[in-house]
């Protein structure tokens, strides 16, 4: 493992400029990440700037409603937060459902949204990898993938985002903030993330340099009545390998308004905007649900051994806002 | 001053059989007790070891300057300038994996083989130094396409005959009302024990001393000594603390990498492997193909049994994983055939791990048993009771105690098994189908040599020396609760002392054997103890010792089938739209001879059925095709189950004291995990109806089991 310098960063200001240019350098948060992959060799970093003081670490109501939650707020404090829970409790659940009692009282907000797929290629520096060594191939695709994607990937990458917090902020809209040399900027999740391509290892739109200042909710009156639901192989600690978050408001029978996205199936979060579509309007009863799904997973292109992953998505859809209609109908 | 320590005989027997909590409990929980890789010593450098990248070839070249020349780098060791060890022999177990001969030769015979050795004064300085090391390799084409159905699967020998076979199997199952013809795997799995590997090899007075963790310091000793060309006197090896061993912790690449180096560089070397590393350089349960025949008459009785299965092995060594085994202990027919059968493969060498041959081979056998008595109309537990042996089904040999239906009848009235609907795919609550299983365990009950000393201190306490190893199952304590019946004092007046292999020959933390052989030492030596200090003599300031050697008694022993046995018991929940399987609760019954520490037994039998849950649902080491490694060679990759996976387990023993041993000792450190697999694949068919022949249960094959759904 290289040696590495350390400073420790005291305002945002600061931090960016301690990070400067410096393409060997990396902001640290909770390093639940970060840190392993420096011991496997994956990240080779020269300095690391500890941004973990930072006055980043509140969560406040904004004005029109929304939630304005700070980047190094933990994964533990953002779930228990009395605002998060009552109003955007897919959030909660979703931050609880990953990681470990630990890993949450480090990891922060915006790590989270940072963090590197666990591809197992991508982690053994031995193995070919275009997300870590660009056009050295992807041994996935022909390999093992029993948990890469099945939407959005491309013959470069078929990894998948780990992260359990980013499908609840994608269903949530939300907008992620940064600061850089040359002032701030805001970047809705939608974006944030770039499309796999044939770059696979430009991983999202922030600017070089740049450091995440929080996320920004705004109000989602709908989001009251939301739920996560992650499968994994395991009953805890362990990546999904299909979640839903759905935020559903039904009225007179039929879906008024909804939030839909799905994770472990794409190399991001993955809002599922087309079955949004379907959905609205429509009566809420399990044909509708089990439409929209398809109509979502149309696009899906399974590898040999992820097949499972469309209809594991599919019966998760269908679970998950039946059970949110029958809890409504309560 | 000189105490006289008869006549101080309290109200003090009957310490075996009670709970006592660890006696090095506080310091394990206070962070006092050291393990190997924590020990200081002055001088210390430390090694890292450098693994193939290649699944075949040739090293063509190393080129060592650009880490030797980076800051702290004291030396590379490789196959150019290590110190030539000695591989022909045999030791305690066999002949040696070459494996942990390294640095002898330039050929690689699988990825992950150690190739050098880098020394510098920092682990640090050595991790970075080995990652510039720079290795040619001319690389061959590898081949480590596991089946079953391979036509260079050959027999092999391991602690038992390859093949054994009585009887006209085909004119059997021709004459069977009911025949199950089945094929089950499993796939490799880790040790994954907690403390990684860690040793530290120093010159001392002309000695070689290694401080290690490992699950036999003698035996450590002997094959050190071997292959240094030393006299074994000269070698001494401590293992005071161990973080579990489950068949790894033997001899192995570190080890003889740091006494390698501490011999280059006449200073202590420390070698301590990663998680990554441990996956390819200690060990693993290989894969198996299995395929079992049954063929039963309308009562269920077998007429024909066949149990073949193939493991893999390295190409420099051979390993057995004899899952076929079990059969021969458990069920007899009038046609009765098994065979292991190995293939060698571009892959590490596989290795004992906990319950070799029994947990695969149970899995296959009491599943199997399972589907016969679905096929036939009766209960599992009626079917195995009709196909209790008389003697050992192979053997002919009278059994030591056969206790198993004991455990089936109070595990079924525990567990609530009466109740049992048979039919599968009825039950369901909420999202979830429920189901119940259960399968029957065995495991072999042995005793090895052991050598114990026993002393009585003129200050009135007792030290026993016994070169045992407590891997966690509980060993120092259960010695000290024998010791203090033998002596009739109290067991805080008991000091023993283990892990050095100064105290003599002893037998390994292996084949649940350790408690047994070691207490039957101590209880020799403790038992002349008393018996000298009887007579009234006052114990002179050096003491007075007595020290035992179990062999002639070990020897002297009967032939006879000698085996623990138990009923295994789950209930599961299974969501088929998610493929999750849930293990509600699990009760195991078992035959196990005395029980010495009902609190750590109790551990350790709940600990096994614990494994038997991660076997049956999570792990699974991955091979990438490509080129021969693992892949997500991690703790993060590999799953072993958490405790969200283990919601409630409850393990207790039936009154069965071995005959033969003078504690009543059988031995409880591996038959937790048997049968335990089985019992929960048969209850994921009594919720769902479809049979999951194999492991581990993963979601998405839940999910491609159902009818309709795309198969992968």
């Amino acid at each position: 493992m290289r040696e590495f310098g350390y400073q420790r960063a005291h305002d945002v200001a600061g931090a960016v400029a301690l990070l400067g240019a410096d393409p060997e350098a990396r902001f640290l948060g909770g390093g639940t990440n970060l840190v392993d992959l420096m011991k496997t060799g994956v990240e080779r970093p020269a300095r690391l700037v500890d941004v973990r003081e930072l006055p980043l670490d509140g969560i406040e109501v904004t004005e029109d409603g929304g939630l304005r939650i700070g980047a190094t707020v933990t994964n533990s404090d953002l779930a228990a937060h009395p605002e998060v829970r009552r109003r955007y409790p897919v959030l909660t659940q979703a931050v609880l459902a990953g990681a470990s009692g630990q890993l949450r009282n480090m990891a922060t907000v915006g790590g989270n949204l940072l963090q590197r797929t666990r591809c197992g290629y991508f982690t053994d520096v031995t193995q070919p990898c275009n997300k870590r060594t660009p056009g050295s191939g992807c041994p996935a695709i022909e390999g093992e993938h029993h948990n890469h994607a099945i939407l959005g990937a491309s013959a470069h990458c078929v990894a998948v985002h780990p992260s359990d917090m980013g499908v609840a902020l994608t269903a949530l809209d939300a907008v992620v903030t940064y600061e850089t040399a040359d002032g701030p900027g805001e970047l809705p999740l939608d974006d944030f993330y770039l499309p796999v391509g044939d770059t696979p290892h430009r991983e999202t739109a922030l600017p070089p340099g740049a450091l995440i200042t929080g996320v920004t909710l705004p109000p989602a009156p709908v989001a009251a009545h939301s739920r996560y639901r992650k499968v994994r192989e395991r009953a805890s600690y362990a990546f999904a390998i299909g979640s839903v978050a759905a935020a559903l408001d039904v009225q007179d029978g039929a879906v008024r308004d909804v939030r839909l996205a799905f994770g472990a199936v794409a190399s991001r979060p993955w809002r599922a905007r087309a079955a949004e579509q379907v959905l609205t309007g429509a009566p809420a009863d399990a044909e509708t649900f089990a439409a929209a799904a398809d109509a979502e997973l149309a696009a899906a292109d399974p590898l040999p051994h992820n097949a499972y992953k469309v209809t594991l998505i599919r019966n998760l859809v269908v679970a998950v806002l039946t059970e949110l209609t029958e809890e409504a109908a309560r | 001053m000189t105490t006289a320590t008869t006549g101080t005989r309290t109200t003090t027997k009957g310490f075996t059989g009670t709970s006592h909590t660890r006696v090095e409990g506080r310091d394990k929980v206070t962070g006092a007790a050291r393990y190997a890789g924590e020990i200081p010593f002055a001088g210390l450098a430390h090694g890292w070891l450098v693994l193939s990248t290649v699944a075949r070839g040739r090293i063509r070249s190393i080129d060592t300057a650009p880490a030797l020349a980076r800051p702290g780098v004291l030396a590379v060791l490789h196959h150019q300038n290590a110190p030539r060890v000695e591989t022909d022999y045999v030791g305690m177990l066999g002949v040696p994996d070459p494996t942990c001969a390294v640095f002898q030769h330039d050929r690689v015979p699988h990825l992950g083989w150690p190739v050098a050795l880098v020394v510098a004064e920092t682990s640090e300085q050595a991790r970075e130094a080995a990652e510039t090391l720079v290795v040619h390799y001319e690389q061959e084409p590898h081949d480590i396409d596991f089946s079953g159905a391979r036509p260079d699967a050959h027999p092999v020998d391991g602690y038992m005959p390859a093949v054994v076979e009585k009887g006209d199997l085909d004119a059997e199952l021709a004459a069977s009302r009911t025949v199950v013809d089945e094929e089950y795997t499993t796939p490799e799995e880790h040790h994954a024990m907690m403390e990684p590997h860690a040793a530290t090899a120093r010159w001392d007075g002309g000695r070689l001393e290694l401080v290690d963790s490992n699950q036999g310091t003698t035996w450590v000793v002997g094959e050190l000594a071997k292959m240094f060309s030393l006299d074994p006197a000269s070698v001494r090896v401590r293992s005071e603390h161990v973080g579990g061993g489950f068949g790894s912790k033997g001899v192995r690449a570190h080890q003889v990498a740091a006494v390698m180096a501490a011999t280059v560089l006449q200073r202590p070397v420390r070698v301590v492997m990663t998680r990554r590393q441990m996956f390819s350089l200690t060990g693993y349960r290989s894969p198996t193909a299995q395929r079992v025949r049954l063929g039963a008459d309308a009562d269920g009785r077998l007429r024909a049994l066949e149990h073949r299965s193939v493991n893999l092995t390295s190409t420099v060594h051979e390993f057995v994983e004899s899952a076929a085994g079990p059969a021969r202990v458990m069920y007899d027919a009038d046609a009765h055939h098994t065979a292991n059968r190995v293939v060698r493969l571009n892959v590490p060498t596989p290795t004992f791990m906990r319950a070799p041959g029994e947990a695969p081979g149970s899995f296959a056998l009491e599943s199997a048993l399972d589907e016969l008595a679905e096929k036939c109309g009766l209960d599992p537990i009626e079917l195995r009771l009709r196909n209790e042996p008389e003697r050992g089904p192979v053997s002919g040999l009278p059994f030591s105690g056969r206790n198993l239906p004991d455990c089936f009848r109070e595990g079924a009235r525990r567990f609530g098994w009466a109740d049992r609907d048979p039919r599968p795919g009825v039950r369901r609550e909420g999202r979830w189908l429920l189901g119940t299983g259960t399968a029957a365990a065995s495991f072999h009950a042995g005793a090895g040599p052991s050598t114990a000393v026993a002393t009585a201190e003129p200050d009135g306490t007792f030290t026993v020396r016994i070169a045992a190893a407590d891997i966690g199952t509980g060993a120092r304590t259960a010695l000290t609760l024998i010791a203090a019946d033998a002596l009739e004092v109290s067991p805080d007046r008991i000091e023993v002392r283990i892990g050095d292999s100064d105290f003599g020959p002893a037998m390994i933390a292996g084949g649940s054997m350790g408690t047994r052989s070691w207490g039957w030492a101590v209880m020799t030596a403790a038992t002349e103890l008393r018996e000298r200090l009887a007579l009234g003599a006052d114990v002179p300031p050096e003491g007075i010792t007595v020290r035992s050697d179990t062999t002639a008694a070990l020897g002297a022993l009967a032939q006879k089938e000698r085996h623990s046995f138990g009923a295994q018991f789950a209930e599961v929940a299974v969501d088929v739209t998610t493929g999750e399987v849930r293990v509600r609760r699990m009760l195991g019954i078992f035959a196990a001879g005395r029980i010495v520490n009902p609190l750590t037994a109790r551990s350790q039998l709940v600990g096994g059925m614990t494994w038997g849950i991660s076997m049956a649902l999570h792990e699974e080491a991955v091979r990438d095709r490509a080129t021969g490694g693992l892949y997500g060679a991690d703790l993060a990759g590999y799953h072993v189950a958490t405790h969200a996976d283990v919601p409630f387990v409850e393990a207790d023993w039936v009154d069965d004291p071995d005959p033969d041993d003078p504690v009543g000792i059988k031995g409880i450190g591996e038959i937790g995990v048997v049968g335990a697999a089985a019992a929960i694949a048969n209850a994921v068919w009594h919720a769902t109806g479809v049979r999951h022949r194999n492991l581990p249960i993963r979601p998405d094959r839940v999910l491609q089991s159902l009818p309709g759904e795309p198969h992968a």
